[in-house]
């Protein structure tokens, strides 16, 4: 093991986050601390509770792991792309560093960065909403196994994208409205049965109910099947990146 | 002694047909300065970039040290240093961290005396705290050798090392390049720049369409290649070759008023007394002469051009 390695490219990515504090950090906790003030504070108080919950609080796991998961692959997306933009991956390329070394690295502190942004978001909603958590480590095990897929993910569109255009492409185009759709500010229960189906087709579903789960005690699906449902994604991602690193797809001639 | 660098039978074709080397053998000796000569497109980065993991193999095989450097490319990557053509540079990072990071990448333990070591011998350690883009072109370069040498590499390669920079820069490359070969280092350099290659290297390689033209030594290179050229400036000019001596190779400037006499180098016999004799006899008098070898540019033309036209 090249721990060395896997300690620089760490370090690397992390210094970028700290260099750009603004923009990594302190960017989307506010934006999303803007939905709590709306929804939360403002309108929240005005809608019903949802399954028990008052809808100031049932948003909250769905907000995070919205910003979770644009966070988690815009960081690990940007992370390799960049080194392959501005031509500076030949030095990893050369390095004496397996694949695995590598993902530790970049796939690592994509995930750090995120995990920060979503426990940040968990505590700035702390002043505008009431909220409890039932299950605190569930929570962490999702927050933790959610931010290394979709970091895994973020890796691979990193990887797959030619230009900055296409590293935007997947986050805007396909996840956020997954995200919006996937009961971020509903019960999936609200919708028509025929609806319900279409939406259990949906990957986000899967993460925010069990991550509601794990702060309310209630979800549209069954736990353990967010469960599966997450590790295949990360199972899936792991295919993904171990295939990249074998056949050198976009990262060797 | 076994070759620090064994490339055998590597071959090269990129997605889309085109076949970048073909069956190349080479053997790198150790602690040498080898060159790497051969007209843009020749294969050279691509060489170089399969030896150091950036490009996958078609077919072959490459040591590094003993190390195959794709079953073994731990062992083969450690010892490898590479100072790539593009100035390719993370723009918004310090010159103390980016050289730092790759001494970590390539698995060596911090040593911030060994970094300011490498930065004071480049002249950049007053740039330590610079960002990247703040710095010359020149400058730049001095980082990407700086983090090639940040793992101590027993194997260097600077591929066009001094493309774009200027000439006082350039020649304290040369002393660094040799300064680090008095250490041990093997290097391996590409340039553009023959008369780098004249100056520095102990062997030189010429590679063509993908395909090596010669390796040898450079002094054994001149010797066997080269030429070398007797002018004869005439007291009255002539209008053509005497007869006597057409059997010469010999040439008459434009005006008549100078005659070239060219021989080989290496053989023992040049024929240059017989030509002044001849000269003599047909009461032909000159006032001056010059003799000229030729240089390696000019070798590395004449290499090239042959082997176009043998595989045309």
């Amino acid at each position: 093991m090249n721990f060395y390695a896997v300690r620089a490219i760490y370090k690397f990515e992390m210094a970028r986050t700290w260099r750009t504090l603004m923009q990594s950090i302190a960017s989307p906790v506010l934006s999303t601390s803007l939905y709590f003030i709306v929804f939360g504070s403002a309108i929240g108080s005005r809608m019903v509770a949802i399954d028990g919950v008052e809808y100031g609080a049932f948003i909250i796991p769905g907000l995070v792991m919205f910003t979770l998961l644009t966070q988690s692959i815009s960081n690990a997306s940007f992370g390799i792309y960049f080194p392959r933009f501005a031509g500076t991956i030949y030095e990893v390329l050369s390095a004496p560093i397996s694949f695995v070394e590598i993902l530790m690295g970049y796939v690592g502190a994509a995930a750090t960065k995120s995990l920060i942004v979503g426990l940040l978001i968990l505590v700035t909603a702390r002043f505008f909403v009431d909220y409890h958590i039932q299950h605190p480590i569930w929570m962490l095990s999702f927050l933790i196994l959610t931010s290394i897929t979709f970091s895994l993910f973020g890796f691979i569109i990193g990887i797959w994208a030619d230009g900055f255009e296409k590293l935007q492409l997947i986050p805007l185009m396909v996840v956020t409205p997954l995200a919006f759709l996937g009961g971020s500010f509903y019960s999936i229960n609200m919708l028509p049965p025929i609806w319900q189906t279409i939406t259990l087709f949906n990957p986000v579903v899967y993460l925010i109910s069990g991550f509601r789960w794990s702060f309310y005690g209630v979800a549209d699906v069954n736990v353990a099947v967010s469960l599966g449902m997450t590790a295949l994604f990360l199972v899936l991602c792991l295919a993904g990146v171990w295939w990249i690193f074998k056949t050198g797809y976009r990262l060797k001639t | 002694m076994q070759p620090v660098i064994s490339v055998r039978n590597l071959s090269k074709v990129y997605e889309g047909g085109f076949q970048a080397l073909k069956n190349i053998n080479l053997d790198i000796h150790r602690g040498e300065i080898f060159a790497l000569l051969g007209p843009n497109g020749a294969g050279k980065t691509t060489l170089i970039s399969i030896i150091c993991g950036i490009v996958n193999p078609s077919e072959g095989q490459v040591l590094a040290d003993g190390h195959d450097v794709v079953t073994e490319y731990r062992a083969a990557r450690s010892i490898i240093g590479l100072v790539p053509q593009e100035l390719s540079t993370d723009s918004f990072e310090s010159v103390w961290s980016t050289v730092s990071f790759s001494r970590g990448l390539f698995g060596k333990p911090r040593n911030d005396a060994y970094i300011e070591k490498v930065l004071k011998d480049l002249s950049l350690w007053d740039k330590r705290n610079n960002r990247i883009m703040e710095l010359s072109g020149g400058m730049k370069r001095r980082v990407l050798i700086a983090k090639a040498l940040s793992h101590e590499p027993r194997i260097l390669f600077l591929d066009e090392p001094t493309a774009g920079v200027d000439v006082e820069l350039r020649r304290d490359m040369w002393n660094m390049v040799r300064e680090l070969r008095e250490q041990g280092v093997t290097i391996i350099l590409t340039t553009h720049y023959i008369e780098e290659a004249e100056e520095m290297a102990d062997r030189i390689g010429v590679i063509n369409k993908g395909e090596i033209v010669v390796v040898d030594e450079k002094k054994s290179l001149m010797q066997k290649l080269g030429k070398k050229q007797l002018t004869l400036y005439l007291q009255q000019p002539l209008k053509a070759i005497p007869a006597a001596l057409e059997n010469y190779p010999l040439s008459l400037s434009e005006d008549g008023s100078a005659l070239t006499f060219t021989f080989d180098v290496q053989s023992e016999e040049t024929g240059i007394a017989q030509v002044l004799r001849e000269l003599n006899k047909n009461g032909i008098d000159f006032r001056d002469l010059h003799s000229s070898e030729s240089s390696l540019e000019e070798i590395f033309v004449n290499l090239v051009r042959g082997s176009r036209e043998a595989t045309a």
